[in-house]
């Protein structure tokens, strides 16, 4: 209710702070959708579920997790750089944090690229005569992790373009709501990992 | 009560930006012109969709195959439902008349987002000419039903994943929409606007907003495991691959049932604005009506499961979501209530808007009533599947959202266009719609408990009465809204210069001019009064 | 409309202590999870996993120095989703 005097097309940064989370709540939900198959599926395949999880990987997984909660800080960190005026520290900050992101990726290319050496896609011979219940495991597995590391790369765009924005001086220290949100964003990946983790590689 | 010839500006409809022409409204951020392009989308594919319906009712009116065989009839069905629910009746009031007028009705010169407005109407029509390409591209129209229930969805070799892709993209459309409204009422009400000096219909839309932000991720998903399901074998809901086809109707109905209150809280909001106008009488219980829409919504998250009391859900389950629906049903009678009391006493002025609005309380009733027949597990167990369900579903989005949204055209024509319509043909349609419809519709509900199926391309001979009478109401039906858009088309330009307050409303949106300026306001609006706040004896 | 709005600056200590806390939380959760408490490693897991996400939103997030109305919407968001969750297995696991 602050806004009324000026351009109606400005977007001051409560708005768009608002604007944003009312969003990454679309997001949670959307995940939530898939969390809720998971819940379901697990209940009536738990033993398969706890073979087939066995087969992941929890070095891989757990590397990733330090990955993104790490690139999560440096996301944050920036922030606080521009606030304070510091252009370049933020500007890195960010860089570091897409760096991070690619590391991730690659991460999550090995693994993937390491299930399909084994024939194991789904749709394939071996996947489709896997145990009924194994099945639904990795169906799950591979719509979860694909589904987020599409948000992972949407999330690194983001910053990318937020890169651009802050060397030319549209988002500085006094108006840098597309830095906030493009964070928010970041960190709405890392807190949907954060549940994947466990749920996908830890319970055996 | 403004100034009755301020013309000092251009209006909306000249007012142009950067290009001329077509692209000056393809291109505008402006809130008003984009309900209007939602409102001539949604008029086309409503129109198409009619005619889908009345070929059904065609094709029924005898037992056998009239004018098309049985795999036609189940892809024009799915079209129609398609077409009704996710492309008109699911943006329809809050698309239209929600951008054009909320921000008019808190104050504010436009929404808070308004390119993201922009975008999100070019991806609803995205979605849309994705659902229409799903009847022509691939193996044929998919014959689904819009309900897309797995197994069958995920083997059926029509051309499902267009539909499915289709009402993906049009769910995402809505949540932006919601988003935006919802950041709207946040930030930009006019200084001194609280909460509860709001009017109704934005109060309606805020709710609406929640449920469309809330609910369409979870049916996202799903359709996007239905496709993954349909193109990699995953094997979520297909029972061969370990999935359960009942977490579909779960995950289904966790959006779809709230959806049908993102259809008919918009509904309430207009109508609620059109009986203390025709009345001249503040409304009748302001804070029960706002916040048993917060309730509806909130509520109405909670009562999916009432669609799958046959399927085998558990006893518990069962009782919950029964108990829940019938829980629902008493913000809705609170509203009713309301309505009523509001025209008790009131100087009634029966002009065509408030018409339609008393033919939607009439019409909701019928539908809300029958609602609780099916939400009730033992006679849920008889009528499930029946016509029964045909008759109260079209009876609550048709005869409740549909002459809700032609009410709403009725009663804001004049702002949008700066034009009248003419009355006697408004109340000439109105007629012959209303007899149409319940010819067409009621009969379903005693053939439905006699046991007719829905969905069924043919059926036997003791249901003909019921079958033929209905489709004569088709027909009706049919004709009065052709006469109904025929009307409002024609004196869109050449009817009489329409005051800016015809009606005599007291709300924000009559205070400035018709049509409205491209900023609607050349001040923003200092509000000291609650919002229904009509003078005695002021008969202009 | 930005110099009346208060902005907190969290300082570079703050976030790298966070990181610590979660790191921490993420080696507990690895190395419990080679013990089998039954049917409760799947809550304690979670129980894990919802601590490590409240500390991301809290700080990370800054969800500390939001408005109350952004807070009890993010809570709102996790009850209403937690609701669906327990409406949806009264059938599961009632049957």
């Amino acid at each position: 209710m602050t806004n009324h005097s000026g351009h109606p097309h400005q977007i001051d940064s409560e708005t768009g702070k608002m604007g944003m989370w009312l969003f990454l709540f679309t997001e949670l939900f959307l995940f939530g959708g898939l969390f809720l198959a998971y819940a379901v599926l697990r209940i009536q395949h738990a033993e398969g579920f706890h073979r087939a999880a066995q087969e992941l990987d929890i070095f891989i997984g757990t590397l990733n997790t330090v990955v993104l909660l790490v690139s999560s800080m440096t996301v944050a960190m920036s922030i606080t750089a521009l606030q304070k005026g510091n252009k370049n520290l933020s500007i890195g900050l960010i860089l570091i944090t897409v760096l991070l992101a690619g590391v991730f990726m690659v991460n999550k290319y090995f693994e993937w690229s390491h299930k399909f050496e084994h024939h194991l896609w789904p749709g394939s011979e071996v996947y489709l005569n896997l145990d009924r219940t194994e099945i639904t495991f990795y169906g799950l597995y591979y719509m979860m992790t694909g589904l987020h590391a599409l948000h992972v790369f949407i999330g690194a765009i983001l910053l990318i373009v937020t890169v651009f924005r802050i060397k030319a001086g549209v988002q500085h220290a006094g108006h840098y709501v597309l830095l906030e949100n493009s964070a928010l964003y970041w960190h709405l990946v890392d807190l949907i990992w954060i549940f994947l983790f466990p749920l996908l590689y830890l319970i055996t | 009560m403004g100034n009755e010839n301020k013309y000092t500006h251009v209006s909306y409809l000249e007012h142009q930006g950067r290009f001329k022409g077509i692209m000056s409204w393809l291109t505008s951020t402006d809130h008003k012109k984009i309900g209007l392009m939602y409102l001539y989308a949604i008029v086309v594919f409503f129109l198409a969709a009619a005619v889908l319906g009345l070929l059904m009712r065609i094709e029924k009116m005898n037992p056998g195959a009239d004018i098309m065989d049985a795999q036609t009839y189940n892809g024009i069905f799915t079209l129609h439902g398609v077409i009704m629910i996710f492309i008109v009746v699911i943006p329809g009031i809050a698309a239209v008349f929600g951008n054009f007028f909320l921000p008019i009705m808190i104050g504010a010169k436009d929404v808070a987002f308004p390119k993201l407005n922009l975008f999100s109407w070019y991806v609803y029509i995205t979605g849309a000419i994705l659902g229409v390409l799903s009847q022509f591209a691939g193996d044929g129209p998919p014959d689904t039903g819009w309900t897309f229930y797995v197994p069958y969805s995920a083997d059926s070799n029509t051309n499902v994943i267009f539909a499915l892709t289709a009402a993906f993209v049009l769910g995402f459309s809505s949540i932006l929409t919601g988003l935006n409204f919802i950041v709207t009422i946040h930030r930009l009400r006019a200084p001194g606007m609280s909460w509860f000096k709001m009017p109704l219909f934005p109060w309606s839309l805020y709710a609406t907003a929640w449920i469309q932000l809330l609910a369409t991720p979870i049916v996202g998903i799903t359709l996007l495991m239905v496709i993954a399901e349909r193109v990699l074998h995953i094997g979520f809901f297909d029972p061969a691959l370990g999935g359960d086809p009942l977490l579909f109707q779960h995950l289904f109905w966790i959006y779809s049932h709230p959806a049908v209150y993102v259809m008919i809280l918009p509904a309430m909001g207009v109508v609620t604005e059109i009986f203390p106008t025709f009345s001249q009488k503040p409304v009748f219980g302001y804070g029960a009506i706002a916040i048993s829409s917060l309730a509806i919504a909130f509520v109405g998250y909670f009562v999916w499961g009432h669609h799958m009391f046959t399927t085998g859900i558990s006893y518990w389950s069962r009782w919950f979501f029964s108990f829940l629906t019938f829980i629902v049903a008493v913000p809705s009678a609170i509203k009713v209530f309301n309505w009523i009391s509001t025209m008790y006493g009131g100087s009634i002025d029966l002009k065509p808007p408030l018409l339609y609005a008393i033919s939607f309380i009439f019409l909701f009733l019928i539908g809300g009533f029958t609602g609780l027949t099916l939400g009730a597990l033992a006679t849920n167990v008889h009528l499930h599947d029946t016509d029964f369900v045909v008759a109260h579903f079209h009876y609550i989005i048709f005869g409740g959202m549909g002459f809700a949204f032609f009410a709403a055209m009725h009663y804001w024509y004049p702002k949008i266009y700066g034009r009248m319509y003419s009355d006697k043909l408004a109340y000439i349609a109105w007629g012959i719609l209303f007899v149409g419809f319940n010819l067409l519709y009621f009969p379903l509900f005693i053939i439905g408990i006699q046991g007719m199926p829905r969905r069924y391309f043919d059926y036997l001979p003791e249901f003909h009465t019921g079958q033929m009478i209905s489709s004569i109401g088709a027909y009706i039906l049919f004709t009065g809204l052709i006469l109904m858009i025929g009307n409002l088309i024609y004196h869109r330009r050449r009817g009489a210069v329409a005051p800016s307050n015809p009606w005599n409303g007291v709300t924000l949106e009559w205070q400035i001019e018709s049509p409205p300026t491209h900023e609607n306001f050349d001040e923003i609006p200092v509000i000291k009064h609650p919002p229904y706040l009509f003078k005695k004896n002021d008969t202009n | 409309m930005e110099n009346n709005e208060k902005h907190h600056i969290s300082s570079y200590t703050s976030h790298a202590l966070v990181l610590i806390a979660l790191l921490v939380l993420t080696f507990i959760t690895v190395y419990i999870s080679k013990f089998h408490f039954g049917v409760f490693s799947v809550g304690v897991a979670l129980l894990v996993a919802s601590v490590k996400a409240t500390t991301v939103l809290t700080w990370f997030m800054h969800l500390k120095f939001e408005s109350k109305f952004t807070k009890w919407m993010v809570g709102g968001v996790f009850i209403l989703f937690a609701l669906v969750v327990i409406i949806t297995f009264i059938d599961y696991l009632l049957r």
